[in-house]
């Protein structure tokens, strides 16, 4: 690890360019209106960005290879995915979720 | 969740969320410790920089001595999907002030992003500072405490796996996308259903050519792209 100076830094710098790619659409928006292509466009994002946050942990990544399969995350997405169905509530299925994982660990 | 946008009920909406902040939350700070970080470092960097997995790899790159440059770079590569998320969000804060903006700007995440989009399917539409806000800073809270706690942790336990937390925001996920298919009327489900179905061969293929955080934007990107396509040949 470097010095604390250099981390620190690096801490400011980073922290600087998340928060401009967080706020910088928002203050820009506020001046500007999107195209209606755009808008529709954005209204994709909410479904592609979560299947994709998801099915990311279903594998694990081996770059210039097909990735590999997480069992655990897959079998444990299960359950999950059936009690989203059922029940539609938010808390009892992250619940389910971590229940599964851990009972598909012991288990292997 | 249902349509009050009151501070009471943000707290409830929000609850869900809290234990995958708290599961990666402490990872990071147990990886952070490994890492050589003080706990009181670590902390400030889940509160200076607040971006979830680019954190983890802030701190590996620090760890192999990076240089600052190409460091700020991958944060920013990894984290640019925020750019697309505040894009879809600020359409709703137009009326706010300009410095409500920038703080509801400043600590936005995926998990409040993907709480606020579902909340438009219950409020008609509507989304107000008051509750985006408490959203907001009720995550930010927790995730310093936990990256706290974690670090703290990180001196006798090495081994973050042992938390089968990392698994709830995976769930919450699963939740929220689920939950999103069935109450957004504005996209017919059908279509819906086939572009997340498409996304699981784009992130499959994907992972062997571009580094899993930076893929999130490119495969988001695609996605959207073929889910306008699809909606106009279904109509």
């Amino acid at each position: 690890m470097k010095s604390t100076e250099f981390v620190l830094f690096t801490l400011i710098a980073c922290g600087l360019v998340t928060w401009l790619s967080r706020i910088l659409p928002f203050v820009l928006l506020k001046k500007f209106n999107l195209p209606a292509k755009v808008v529709e466009f954005l209204s994709f994002v909410p479904i592609t960005i979560m299947a994709a946050l998801w099915f990311e942990g279903l594998f694990t990544q081996h770059i210039g290879h097909l990735p590999q399969v997480n069992y655990e995350n897959l079998i444990a997405s299960i359950p999950t995915v059936l009690t989203a169905i059922l029940t539609k509530k938010l808390l009892l299925i992250v619940i389910v979720g971590i229940i599964s994982l851990a009972l598909v660990r012991l288990a292997v | 969740m249902d349509d009050s946008l009151s501070v009471e009920s943000a707290v409830k909406d929000t609850l869900p969320t809290v234990f995958g902040y708290i599961g990666i939350g402490i990872s990071f700070g147990i990886v952070a410790a490994a890492a050589g970080m003080s706990v009181w470092m670590a902390t400030l960097m889940s509160l200076i920089v607040y971006a979830g997995s680019a954190q983890f790899i802030l701190v590996s790159l620090l760890a192999i001595g990076t240089p600052m440059i190409s460091i700020v770079l991958s944060v920013f590569l990894v984290n640019s999907r925020m750019i697309l998320m505040s894009m879809t969000t600020a359409n709703f804060f137009k009326k706010n002030s300009m410095f409500e903006n920038i703080f509801l700007g400043s600590l936005i995440t995926d998990e409040s992003f993907a709480l606020s989009m579902n909340k438009l399917n219950f409020t008609d539409g509507k989304l107000d500072f008051k509750w985006f806000n408490t959203v907001n800073v009720m995550a930010y809270l927790v995730w310093a405490a936990s990256t706290a706690v974690g670090a703290m942790l990180g001196k006798v336990i090495t081994d973050p796996k042992r938390f089968d937390l990392d698994f709830a925001i995976t769930a919450m996920f699963i939740g929220l996308l689920y939950l999103q298919m069935i109450s957004d009327k504005s996209i017919k489900l059908k279509v819906q259903l086939i572009i997340v179905l498409l996304m699981l061969p784009l992130v499959y293929f994907g992972l062997i050519f571009i580094s899993s955080d930076l893929l999130i934007l490119v495969v988001t990107l695609i996605g959207c792209a073929l889910g306008v396509i699809l909606k106009h040949e279904i109509n």
